[in-house]
C-alpha cells in the first residue's frame, strides 16, 4: 500500500535519509525503529511531504506523492499524526476535531465523534475543554482522534508511546490493535521495542537515514544481534 | 449632560470604520502572520470605490448596496494583492513581506490617483439620514446614529464567523499552527485567500461607511494606519473584542480631545497607548508571541567578516571618485551627492540595529527628523552656532532613542516593530500640533551652515567626511565585542544570555546608537536644505530607510549604503515621471519576489556561482 524508494531527504545541506527503502501492505500495522536522531520522523514528515525528498518515490496505492502539497497527501487518505502532538492549544476537544473533519471515503471506517469518544472515553468528559488544559496522555489521545476524524485509510503514528504514562502507553496499544481489526494500515516510529512488539506485525529499522532491517517481528526476535547493534535497549 | 452624551455617541459612531479596519489588519495578521501596512490603502479604496458607485445607484436602497459592494469589490482586489505579491512571499522573513505590502501602498496611491484624481472628494449624503437628531437639546447626526447600530452588527457577525462556524475554526487553528492544518486536509492557500479577502473587505466596508463623514482623500490610507496600530496594538494583536474596545476607546478619546485639548488630540492617542502597553505589553486582549514559534525557515546568517583588501581598495576608489567629485561634477550632482551621502549615514544606522540586531524598526525616522529638529530649534531659538548644533542633534537623537529604546525593546517582533513606528508617529504629533515651537506644518527655516562651510563644495566635503566616518564607526561596531553580542542576541537570545551578554542592554545601546547615528544625519540634513518640516518624521521617511536596507540587503555589511545610494538614484530618476509611485511600488514588488537577497546579496550569489567569489562553504 505504501512504497518508499530510495528517498533522500535534505535538512537544509544535512543529509537526513539517504536511499531508504522499505514497503508497508495493506492492513498491516509496522514500526519504524531507530535510535534518537536516526531519521524516524523526517521519514514521517517525508511521507507526507511535510519535508519534500530531494530524489526517490514515495508510492501510496500506486501514485507517487513527492512534490504533492500535504493537504493532498492528507486527502488521498494518509492521517499524520505528529511526534510533538501540535494540538491547537487554543481550541476546545470538538473544535480540535472539527479542524481534522473531512467527507466520508471509501473503503475506510467514516468516524464519528461518538466512535471516537468510545475509543478515548476521557476525551468525551473533556470535550469543551482547550488543548492546553488537558495532560499528556489526553493530548496524545486528542490528536490521533483529530487525524481519525480526516477517515484515513492509513495512519502514520510518530512515537506515540512517547512522553505518556504506562497505563496511557498500554491503551495506546489497544487503541492501535482496534484500528488493525477495522482495516486500516498503520505505520508508527518507536523507540521502545516492547511497544512494537505489543502491536505490530513488521518491523523497519533505520540507522542514519538508511534502512537496516526490514522483516517479521518473530525474525527480528530471532536475531538479538540486529537489536543489539541498532537499538538501545 | 447633553453636550456629554452627544460627545460619546460621535465618538462611538466614528469608532465603527476603525474597528472594521483593525478587525481586517487583525484577522490577516493571525492566519499569515503578516502585517499588511496596505490595509490604510484598501480603506481608502473602499471610500472611492464606493462613491464612484454611489453615482450609478440611486436612492436609498443604492446608497447601502454601494456599500456593500465596495466592500466586496475591495476584498477582490485585495485577493488579487494575495495572489500576485504576498503568495511568493509567504516564506520569507517578515522584513521582506513588510516591504511588499509597502510596494502595494505606492502601487494603489498611483493608481487612485490615476482614477479618480488628487481632488478631495465629497462623500454623498445618506438619503433618508441626513438631518439631526436632538439628543437633550444637543444636535446628533442621524447617520453617526445609523453607524452605532451597524458597527456592532458588523462586529457581532465577525464574531460568529470566528467562535461559531467551521471557517472560523480553521482560521483559529491556522492561527496557531497552520503547516499542522495543511496536514490535516485543510488547503492553507485558500484559507489564506480567503482570509485576505475578509479582511480587506472590512477595510473596504469601513472606507465607504465613513463617506457621508469624511469623503475621501489620497492621505486617508496613511491618517488611518497609524490610528489602526494604535488601535491593534492596545487591543492586542488578533483580538477582536480588544480591536472593538480600543477603536471605541481611541475614537471617543479623540471627539473628546478636539473639544477639550484641540491641541494634543495626536498625541493623546499615543499617550494612551503606551500607558497600556507599559502595563499589559501585548495589548489589553493580546496574548505574548512566543518566539519561534511558527518556525520561519530561511537560510542560516552568514558570519560577516572585515573587509578583505580587494573590498578595502574598491571602497578606496570610490571613495577618491566621490572626492575629485566637485572637480568634474556640475554643482547639482554635488547637492545630489551630499543628498545620497547623508541618506546612506541614516540607512546604514538603521542597517545595524535591524541586520545585526535583529530589530525591525519601523519608526527610525524619529532620530533622523528628531537630529533635524534638535539642531534647527537650537539655530532658531538660541542661535547656535552650526558646529555646536552638530554636535547637540546626535546627543538629542540619542536621548530620544534611549527613552523610546527601554519601553520598545520589552516586546519584540511585529509588536517592536509597531511601538517603534508608534514613537515616531507621537514625536511627528509633536512637532506637527506644537506649533508655537515648531512652527508646525510651515516647518523650520533659515538654518543655513556657518560662513566657512555655506558653498556647495565645502559642505559636500564636510558630509563625505561626517558620513563616511559615521558608516566606518558602524562597521567598526560590528567587528567589535559589541558587535558579536549584539548578533549574538539577533541569532538565539537565548544562547546569548546564557553565556553571561545582557542582550536587552547590548540591543538597547545598540538601538541608542543606531539613533544618534541618524541624527549626526539628520543634523548634516538640515543645514544642507536650510530648512525642516514635520514630513522628516513621517512613516514615509522611516520607511525610504526601511526599503533601502532591504533594496541593499539586510544579511551584508554594505546593504545599507549601496541600497541608499539604489534608492536615491532611481527616485531621482522616477519622480520625473508623474506616476513615480506606481514604478516604484512595482520595482519594489519586482525586487522582493525576484531578489530577495537584496542587491549586494545577490550580486555576491551570483558572484559565487559563476567563480569571482569563493562560496561560503569553500572559505571555511
Amino acid at each position: 500500500m505504501l512504497e518508499i524508494a530510495s528517498v533522500n531527504s535534505f535538512y537544509g545541506k544535512a543529509h537526513v535519509l539517504s536511499d531508504l527503502s522499505f514497503t508497508v501492505q495493506r492492513g498491516q500495522v509496522a514500526a519504524l525503529l531507530g535510535r534518537n536522531g536516526a531519521g524516524k520522523s523526517t521519514t514521517m514528515k517525508s511521507i507526507m511531504q511535510l519535508v519534500v525528498p530531494r530524489s526517490g518515490q514515495v508510492r501510496f496505492m500506486d501514485r507517487d506523492l513527492v512534490g504533492l502539497a500535504p493537504h493532498r497527501v492528507a486527502k488521498m487518505g494518509l492521517g499524520y499524526v505528529p511526534e510533538d502532538r501540535r494540538i491547537f492549544t487554543d481550541l476546545t476537544v470538538l473544535e480540535n476535531l472539527e479542524v481534522g473533519r473531512q467527507p466520508a471515503r471509501e473503503g475506510t471506517v467514516t468516524w464519528t465523534r461518538d466512535m471516537l469518544f468510545d475509543l478515548f472515553p476521557n476525551l468525551a468528559e473533556r470535550r469543551n475543554n482547550r488543548g492546553k488544559e488537558m495532560s499528556g496522555g489526553e493530548q496524545q489521545m486528542l490528536t490521533i482522534a483529530r487525524t481519525l476524524m480526516g477517515n484515513p485509510s492509513f495512519v502514520l503514528l510518530d512515537e506515540p508511546s512517547e512522553g505518556i504514562a504506562p497505563v496511557i502507553v498500554e491503551q495506546m496499544a489497544r487503541v492501535i490493535l482496534q484500528l488493525k481489526s477495522e482495516g486500516l494500515t498503520v505505520l508508527l516510529s518507536e523507540q521502545n521495542l516492547h511497544f512494537a512488539r505489543a502491536v505490530a506485525d513488521v518491523a523497519v529499522i533505520i540507522e542514519g537515514g538508511a534502512q537496516k532491517f526490514h522483516g517479521t517481528l518473530a525474525e527480528l526476535n530471532a536475531q538479538p544481534e540486529i537489536r543489539d547493534a541498532y537499538l538501545s535497549v | 449632560m447633553g453636550f456629554f452624551i452627544a460627545q460619546l455617541l460621535t465618538g462611538l459612531a466614528n469608532a465603527g470604520a476603525l474597528f472594521m479596519v483593525a478587525s481586517g489588519l487583525s484577522l490577516i495578521f493571525g492566519v499569515t502572520r503578516i502585517v499588511n501596512f496596505a490595509h490604510g490603502s484598501f480603506y481608502m479604496l473602499g471610500a472611492y470605490v464606493g462613491y464612484s458607485l454611489m453615482q450609478v445607484l440611486p436612492g436609498a436602497v443604492g446608497f447601502w448596496a454601494s456599500i456593500l459592494l465596495a466592500g466586496v469589490i475591495v476584498g477582490l482586489i485585495g485577493v488579487i494583492v494575495e495572489i500576485c505579491v504576498l503568495r511568493p512571499v509567504y516564506r520569507a522573513p517578515e522584513l521582506f513581506q513588510l516591504v511588499a505590502t509597502f510596494g502595494v501602498i505606492l502601487v494603489i496611491q498611483d493608481l487612485t490617483l490615476m482614477t479618480w484624481g488628487a481632488e478631495d472628494v465629497l462623500g454623498p449624503r445618506a438619503p433618508g439620514l441626513t438631518g439631526v437628531v436632538r439628543i437633550m437639546g444637543e444636535p446628533v447626526p442621524k447617520y453617526d446614529l445609523a453607524l452605532l447600530v451597524i458597527t456592532p452588527f458588523v462586529a457581532l457577525g465577525l464574531w460568529y464567523l470566528i467562535t461559531r462556524t467551521r471557517v472560523g475554526v480553521l482560521v483559529r487553528a491556522a492561527t496557531q499552527d497552520r503547516e499542522m492544518v495543511g496536514a490535516l486536509g485543510v488547503n492553507q492557500s485558500w484559507l489564506f485567500t480567503g482570509v485576505f479577502f475578509l479582511g480587506c473587505a472590512l477595510a473596504g466596508l469601513g472606507g465607504a461607511l465613513q463617506l457621508p463623514k469624511g469623503g475621501a482623500d489620497l492621505l486617508m490610507d496613511f491618517n488611518i494606519l497609524t490610528a489602526v496600530f494604535v488601535v491593534v496594538v492596545i487591543g492586542g494583536m488578533g483580538s477582536l473584542p480588544g480591536a472593538y474596545l480600543a477603536a471605541v476607546l481611541i475614537s471617543v478619546l479623540g471627539v473628546f480631545g478636539v473639544t477639550y485639548m484641540p491641541q494634543s488630540t495626536l498625541v493623546l492617542m499615543f499617550v494612551i497607548m503606551v500607558l497600556v502597553l507599559m502595563i499589559r505589553p501585548y495589548g489589553l486582549f493580546g496574548r505574548p508571541e512566543v518566539a519561534g514559534e511558527h518556525g520561519q525557515v530561511g537560510e542560516p546568517e552568514r558570519p560577516i567578516k572585515p573587509a578583505g583588501l580587494r573590498a578595502r581598495m574598491i571602497v578606496a576608489a570610490g571613495l577618491a571618485v566621490l572626492a575629485l567629485m566637485p572637480v568634474y561634477g556640475s554643482s547639482f550632482a554635488l547637492v545630489l551627492a551630499t543628498d545620497i551621502l547623508i541618506f546612506c549615514l541614516f540607512a546604514a544606522s538603521l542597517h545595524f540595529i535591524l541586520g545585526l540586531g535583529g530589530l525591525v524598526s519601523f519608526g527610525h525616522a524619529a532620530f533622523f527628523g528628531g537630529g533635524a529638529y534638535v539642531a534647527a530649534l537650537l539655530v532658531t531659538y538660541a542661535d547656535t552656532p552650526m558646529e555646536l548644533a552638530l554636535l547637540l542633534a546626535p546627543l538629542g537623537a540619542g536621548m530620544a532613542a534611549i527613552i523610546i529604546g527601554w519601553v520598545c525593546l520589552r516586546l519584540t517582533g511585529v509588536y517592536f516593530a509597531m511601538l517603534t513606528l508608534a514613537f515616531s508617529q507621537l514625536l511627528w504629533s509633536l512637532v506637527f500640533q506644537w506649533g508655537e515651537v515648531t512652527r508646525g506644518d510651515d516647518g523650520l527655516v533659515n538654518i543655513w551652515p556657518s560662513a566657512w562651510a555655506s558653498g556647495t563644495t565645502v559642505y559636500f566635503y564636510l558630509s563625505l567626511v561626517i558620513c563616511t566616518g559615521g558608516i566606518l564607526f558602524l562597521r567598526h561596531a560590528a567587528h567589535a565585542p559589541f558587535g558579536y553580542a549584539l548578533r549574538a542576541a539577533r541569532d538565539s537570545a537565548r544562547q546569548a544570555e546564557a553565556t553571561g551578554i545582557d542582550t536587552k542592554r547590548v540591543q538597547w545601546a545598540a538601538f541608542a546608537l543606531a539613533g544618534a547615528m541618524a541624527g549626526v544625519a539628520g543634523g548634516l540634513f538640515v543645514f544642507s536644505k536650510g530648512s525642516v518640516f514635520p514630513n522628516e518624521l513621517e512613516i514615509a521617511r522611516s520607511f525610504d530607510a526601511l526599503i533601502v536596507v532591504f533594496l541593499g540587503g539586510v544579511k551584508t555589511l554594505a546593504g545599507g549604503v549601496v541600497g541608499g545610494v539604489a534608492l536615491e538614484g532611481v527616485k531621482d530618476i522616477l519622480t520625473r515621471f508623474e506616476y513615480w509611485r506606481l514604478a516604484l511600488g512595482v520595482l519594489i514588488i519586482l525586487v522582493v519576489i525576484v531578489a530577495p537577497d537584496g542587491l549586494v546579496g545577490t550580486a555576491r550569489k551570483l558572484a559565487e556561482r559563476w567563480g569571482i567569489l569563493r562560496g561560503a562553504e569553500d572559505s571555511k
